[in-house]
């Protein structure tokens, strides 16, 4: 190696190379509290046990497709909630805001006869119109956005009900493309597949380029097996869940087009100038101010994205029921969006969070609803129980934050 | 720029906070090539004139001319982008970003896809340049020292190659050879022809690098004074009268050693 790296030059930090070093750094990471997705897996895995043994069906293929079908409508409310979550802010009305827009997709396309797309398009300018109005109130009236926002639940609630009118309800035509997506639309083996193979693949390819340029300006990198093996995991990982939800009916498309949206926001948040941003509001909004960024703009940002994504989860919700009915986005949607987020590792405090959290948050909320459901228990029980596993990621956030303050890592 | 043209000029800027009358009809100028020290009491307004010419408070009257043209700083961005930096007394750190975002942050290289790279590399030239001790850039703020953290606020108000830099209290935190590098490259600044701002407790760094001292008192401008301008007359013009506890304290002491 040719003299000392730009990064090594300090003797007190210990290294760590290779393999065995990368294990290393993440069992310094979790002992200081950065906990990371660790507790979603842990969470899955203990759910997976106990409903497979009280009740096999759980883990047959066709009914973790249901489970990815059904999660994919609330998973995007909920990738919604971590934009604001990660501001440190909070958005109430989601699940209005979910049914409003579903109540705006029947009326603009069944009732009056606009083309589906433009009917979908409309519910989603409804939501960054909402988003819009609540970044307005906190960036102007310094409002505190659970109290705008849970005025805004009850007004998006009375407008949905008002849309809906005396019948309460408007079934979407059957044979709809729209319909069809929410129920029966699978990817085709080859594209799941591919789907499951791109994300290593990406990963060798822009990690090569980064190893060679670290390089080339004379910094450590962590080596090529880490790169390697951490791919090869994630390559195998996936091709076994595609490969398992294919002697099933296969990906539904529905799930595969929420993945994407994940994606999108995972990358927009650790890759771009918006996402760094976001994190630094969410961190110290008067510093992230003081360096030049507009703090009033990344707000109203993540608020007209939480309220979008919500209507947008508001339209998959409605093509999963064929319908838009009074009882949209009631009930437990709110909750489960948030759980969601919270499980998956995005804090409640701001400046910490991803948007996979979204993701593996909503697949546990799924996983305890639909093994409660395969026990024949009522949505009593399951009210109490996702209640208590939100009480518990709560508990494991605040734990977790008071840990890395001791350990001096924010 | 030339050297010695004006480059800052502040006329009767007031900053009310409620009742409290922080700062009154201040007058400052800053030329290219000078450093600029401006001492006080603590709650002088020292802190309060750093933050208006940085557009994080807006001055309640009075006028601010950039290179000749009046300007409104309405926010840090419009004061940044003019090309004024500051090193506040509270750095103004996120804590939960690595020190390379921090240094970077509202500035990243490549919007729409951070060039990590590059920016790791520019960070550790800066900071070597400031002969910081900092162990890691990719570990957070929260895991740094009070000094390295300073060091951390010094190199980012640098990134831009701003043509006033206004440093308030910079080396307050600072260990013996990074406070040398500091005035270092307060030196190596006025040498490139820009403007320094520098606030500071200790008259030994300030007589060090000033080129003139200007004086707060209460909010309001008490005289300007040079690095010869003696001791004594210095702390007379501080604290506001000849006979203060400093010199009584001198006294007292030159009478123990007679
Ligand atoms: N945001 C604020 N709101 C109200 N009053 C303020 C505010 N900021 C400063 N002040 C008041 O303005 C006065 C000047 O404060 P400032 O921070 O400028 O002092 P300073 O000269 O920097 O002192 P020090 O040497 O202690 O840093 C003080 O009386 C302070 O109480
Ligand atoms: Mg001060």
């Amino acid at each position: 190696m040719s003299g000392a790296q730009l990064d090594r030059a300090d003797t007190r930090v210990r290294h760590d190379e290779g393999l065995s070093g990368a294990l290393r750094a993440f069992f310094d990471r979790v002992r200081s509290g950065d906990l990371g997705m660790l507790p979603v897996f842990i969470g899955l895995l203990l759910i997976t046990l106990v409903f497979s043994s009280l009740n096999p069906v759980f883990l047959a293929p066709n009914n973790l497709v249901n489970l990815l079908f059904d999660a994919a409508a609330i998973g995007l409310i909920s990738l919604g909630v971590v934009c604001v979550l990660l501001l440190g802010e909070i958005d109430l009305s989601i699940g209005s805001m979910s049914g409003l827009s579903s109540a705006l997709v029947g009326v603009l396309w069944v009732n009056s006869g606009l083309p589906m797309l433009l009917a979908i398009l409309g519910a989603v300018l409804a939501g960054a119109a909402v988003g819009f109005i609540y970044g307005f109130l906190r960036n102007k009236f310094e409002m505190p956005s659970f109290v705008a926002t849970l005025a805004g639940l009850l007004a998006l609630l009375g407008l949905q009900l008002y849309l809906l009118g005396a019948t309460g309800s408007i079934n979407l035509p059957y044979t709809s493309p729209l319909v069809k997506f929410g129920q029966i639309l699978i990817m085709p083996a080859w594209l799941s597949y591919l789907a499951a193979i791109l994300p290593g693949a990406l990963m060798v390819f822009s990690g090569l380029k980064t190893l060679k340029r670290r390089r080339d300006a004379n910094l450590s990198s962590p080596g090529l097996s880490v790169l390697l093996v951490r791919a090869g995991v994630l390559t195998v990982a996936l091709i076994g869940c595609v490969a398992y939800l294919e002697q099933g009916r296969g990906v539904p498309y529905m799930f595969g087009v929420f993945t994407l949206f994940v994606v999108a926001l995972d990358y927009a948040l650790r890759r771009t100038q918006w996402g760094r941003s976001m994190f630094a509001v969410g961190g110290n909004a008067e510093a992230a101010r003081r360096s030049g960024i507009s703090v009033k703009r990344i707000r109203l940002s993540a608020f007209m994205l939480c309220s979008s994504l919500a209507a947008l989860g508001g339209v998959f919700a409605a093509s999963r029921l064929a319908s838009a009915s009074q009882q949209a986005g009631t009930g437990d949607v709110n909750l489960n969006a948030i759980a969601a987020a919270v499980i998956g590792g995005t804090s409640l405090f701001g400046g910490r969070g991803s948007a996979w959290s979204a993701l593996l948050g909503i697949i546990v909320i799924q996983a305890i609803s639909n093994g409660l459901t395969l026990l024949n228990l009522s949505s009593s029980l399951r009210y109490m129980i996702t209640g208590g596993v939100l009480a518990i990621a709560v508990i494991v956030d605040s734990l977790a934050r008071r840990s890395r303050a001791s350990h001096g890592r924010a | 720029m030339e050297q010695g043209e004006l480059i800052l000029k502040l006329r009767g800027v007031s900053k009310q906070f409620g009742a409290v009358t922080a700062l009154k009809d201040i007058e400052l100028d800053v030329h290219a090539g000078e450093v600029v020290a401006l001492v006080g009491d603590n709650g002088a307004g020292k802190s309060t004139l750093v933050k208006t010419l940085a557009g994080v408070h807006q001055p309640t009257s009075g006028t601010i001319e950039w290179c000749g043209t009046p300007v409104t700083l309405d926010s840090p961005g419009t004061a940044l982008a003019l090309g004024i930096a500051t090193v506040f007394q509270d750095l103004a750190l996120c804590e939960n970003l690595d020190v390379v975002a921090n240094l970077f942050l509202g500035h990243e290289l490549n919007r729409w896809a951070l060039d990590e790279v590059e920016m790791e590399v520019r960070a550790w030239t800066l900071l070597q340049e400031l002969a910081a001790r900092i162990p890691s850039v990719r570990e957070p703020i929260a895991s740094l020292s009070g000094g390295q953290r300073q060091t951390v606020a010094i190199a980012r108000s640098l990134l831009l190659d701003p043509k006033i830099i206004m440093l308030d209290e910079p080396t307050a935190a600072l260990g013996v050879a990074q406070t040398a590098e500091v005035l270092n490259l307060i030196e190596r600044v006025r040498e490139r022809g820009h403007g320094v701002i520098l606030i500071s407790h200790n008259m030994e760094d300030v007589r060090a690098v000033a080129d003139r001292i200007v004086v707060l008192r209460l909010g309001q401008n008490n005289g300007v004074f040079t690095a010869e301008t003696s001791h004594q007359e210095l702390v007379a013009a501080i604290t506001g009268a000849s006979e203060n506890s400093v010199s009584r304290r001198m006294a007292r002491k030159q009478g123990e050693v007679a």
